[in-house]
């Protein structure tokens, strides 16, 4: 039996994805808003970032 | 291990704090996410799955991945990044370090055929662009179809397609017998595996900041556009036949999200569904997989793994439940109908849903984006699987990124190679994934709740998850991962073995107008034969039949529909009443080790690997505790 989305499937869909959006958004942003751990955020890009063992890899 | 191991091992690590958490999301959000989830929540109640499933992601995933997280930091800290190491330091005896052979082998052995899925993808997206899955462009899937017309002229046009679609995967992957995936109809596309799984190593071999990080930063939110991309699509078909009013797109996701239970038969009140709801959780968010336990190790004392922890679940859930959950069934809804939105295994992502976009408009381009969105999710958790053994191999034996590189680019090469020329029926593909990728996956999580709850204890654990974190967890969480979430873990997987393990006949009707003691072994009497017909389509084709006696006497019945398989179906006398039941024979895993080579050769790949790898953490440990790495 084909049934178009229901009050309760609508209902549903738009509580699951606002619980899943607000948790992502709250996490991000205060993800973002935190300071920078040593200045490692602000002062150093993956790029310039010595891994030591990787010395050798190109 | 030498002091500039120690060194080098410890001195690895992340770039940023996003870097890490989009690493880790990347790790999780795979290709379950947009094929796996939405298939569980249409089958298991539609929008009721939704319950069991975010009290899942309460009280088991969330739980779990801050376990993870802590206890990988905490190794970390203490000069382990790989799982043996970090489970010694944790759990403070030998056995740990031994489980560490499931935390090297499960990341290890998911790789050997994940590389595999993800070349498909990518060679599926080159092929929208080159045209071959475009019906009407001339290319093979138009061949194909020819094909399937020519030898099934009363199908549909519809269903025509669809088994050229099946039979164009069938023929690309080799599944007709073992071998034909490097010579068959695929075998055009072949470079495409190695070069997949080349980039996995050079991302590895540039390390954790320079080469996961970096990619991850710019994968994540590549995937993200190119799924919203495909969302909006779909979100915007309408009606897109006519001559199918059926096929729209408020079905579609009515399909996926209307609670389906009604009239007290609601999918709440059924264990099969807080089984699917929990396992989906689980895979998701890829605890248990020794992945999160190597990432975090990496990361500094005055680092945040609480708020990481759940950031990275966050986003794994938004690519599940908000894009995974809007486009895959909706889509192969409003264009194949329920047969096509329930197509089970590979069929609804490397059949149904190229067949979706055949038929979609700008289906060329949109089957590119979608199938390229795909490789990225796939890549972006292939790469993070190489990790966790790389770190056992330089902190193991002090080597070298070049060496840990290249022996692992070996062992990982010889798995793939195997899985791809035992591509018969997909069994040794399958073998890989049931064994590791899905068994050993509840025996390490569970001894990961048990490590974190009993051994490094809740308090300790309290402690370390709340060094450097922006976020405390709250304390019922640090009880719950000490008594629910273990005991928890222990129902599924019990009830998962109770499903998967053994054989099991399931009963189609039972028949009371032949005399069981009339039948033989050399036929099947007419009223057998019209049981196995439903709905008067075509009897199967019973191509042997055999007879055994169980130890209390029992006459039973086998029937064959192919002579190389186990049997279909199982004829047996009535065990409650009088009459003849006649029974559906659905093998085991545990019988199935058995019932082909491929499947045999497989287990025996997978315990000598398992030796293998027990040796070297057996050698890696003495190493450490003669350099007093426990001390």
């Amino acid at each position: 039996m084909v049934e178009p989305l229901n009050t309760y499937g609508l209902l549903t869909m738009v509580l699951s994805i606002t619980i899943v959006v607000a948790l992502m958004i709250f996490c991000l942003v205060k993800v973002l808003k935190l300071p920078p751990v040593d200045g490692v955020d602000h002062l150093k890009g993956p790029l310039e970032i010595d891994t030591g063992d990787t010395s050798d890899a190109d | 291990m030498s002091v500039d191991g120690i060194k080098q091992a410890a001195s690895d690590g992340w770039g940023s704090r996003i870097g890490v958490i989009l690493a880790v999301a990347g790790s999780a959000v795979g290709l379950g996410n947009f094929l796996r989830f939405p298939k569980e929540a249409a089958a298991n109640g539609g929008g009721e799955f939704m319950i069991p499933y975010f009290v899942s992601l309460l009280i088991l995933g969330i739980p779990l991945c801050w376990a993870e997280w802590t206890m990988g930091r905490y190794g970390g800290m203490r000069g382990f990044n790989s799982a043996p190491g970090i489970y010694r330091k944790v759990g403070g005896g030998k056995v740990s370090m031994y489980f560490g052979v499931v935390g090297l082998m499960m990341p290890l052995v998911v790789y050997m055929y994940y590389v595999l899925i993800e070349a498909w993808c990518l060679s599926y997206a080159l092929q929208y662009l080159s045209g071959d899955l475009l019906i009407g462009s001339g290319g093979q899937i138009d061949v194909l179809i020819s094909e399937a017309a020519a030898k099934n002229p009363d199908l549909s046009k519809g269903e025509i397609e669809s088994q050229a679609f099946n039979n164009f995967f069938s023929q690309f992957v080799g599944e007709e017998k073992d071998g034909l995936a490097l010579g068959g109809a695929g075998s055009n596309w072949l470079w495409v595996i190695p070069t997949v799984f080349l980039f996995n190593f050079v991302l590895i071999y540039r390390g954790i900041s320079r080469g996961i990080e970096q990619f991850c930063r710019v994968a994540m939110p590549l995937m993200a556009v190119l799924a919203i991309i495909v969302l909006i699509r779909v979100l915007t078909l309408g009606t897109p036949n006519p001559a199918n009013p059926d096929g729209n797109v408020l079905n579609g996701l009515g399909f996926m999200w209307n609670p389906k239970g009604g009239d007290g038969e609601s999918y709440l009140w059924r264990p099969a569904t807080w089984l699917a709801a929990a396992g989906q959780i689980f895979f998701s968010l890829s605890v248990g997989f020794g992945i999160i336990i190597n990432y975090a190790s990496y990361l500094k004392k005055e680092d945040d793994v609480v708020l990481s922890g759940l950031t990275s679940s966050s986003v794994n859930e938004f690519f599940e439940v908000c894009l995974g959950g809007l486009i895959t069934i909706p889509a192969a809804f409003i264009f194949l109908g329920i047969a096509g939105a329930t197509t089970g295994g590979f069929g609804l992502s490397f059949a149904a849903l190229p067949n979706v976009f055949a038929l979609m408009p700008g289906g060329q381009i949109f089957g590119f984006l979608w199938f390229f969105m795909l490789f990225l999710a796939a890549i972006t958790s292939s790469v993070s699987m190489l990790q966790p053994v790389i770190a056992f191999l330089e902190e193991g034996f002090g080597l070298k990124r070049h060496a840990s590189v290249a022996i692992l680019g070996l062992i990982s090469a010889m798995g793939t190679l195997f899985v791809l020329y035992f591509s018969k029926g997909l069994t040794a593909l399958d073998s890989f994934d049931f064994w590791v990728g899905t068994f050993l996956i509840y025996v390490l999580a569970m001894f990961q709740a048990i490590l974190y709850g009993w051994v490094l204890g809740i308090k300790r654990g309290s402690e370390a998850a709340h060094e450097g974190a922006n976020m405390r967890i709250p304390t019922v969480v640090q009880y719950m991962l000490k008594y629910v979430t273990p005991v928890f873990l222990l129902v599924i997987f019990a009830a998962f073995c109770w499903k998967e393990l053994p054989s099991k006949a399931e009963l189609i009707t039972t028949i009371d107008d032949i005399a069981y003691d009339s039948l033989s072994a050399n036929e099947v009497p007419q009223p057998i034969i019209a049981a196995l017909t439903n709905n008067d389509e075509t009897p199967p084709e019973i191509v042997n039949r055999s007879m055994t006696v169980s130890a209390f006497g029992t006459k039973r019945y086998w029937l064959y529909t192919d002579v190389d398989a186990p049997p279909a179906y199982l004829i047996r006398p009535a065990s409650k009443a009088d009459g003849i039941e006649v029974a559906q024979w659905k093998p085991g895993k545990l019988a199935s080790i058995f019932a082909s080579t491929e499947a045999t050769l497989s287990i025996t790949f997978l315990a000598i690997l398992a030796l293998f790898l027990l040796l070297l953490v057996h050698i890696a440990g003495k190493r450490w505790e003669r350099d007093g790495r426990f001390a």
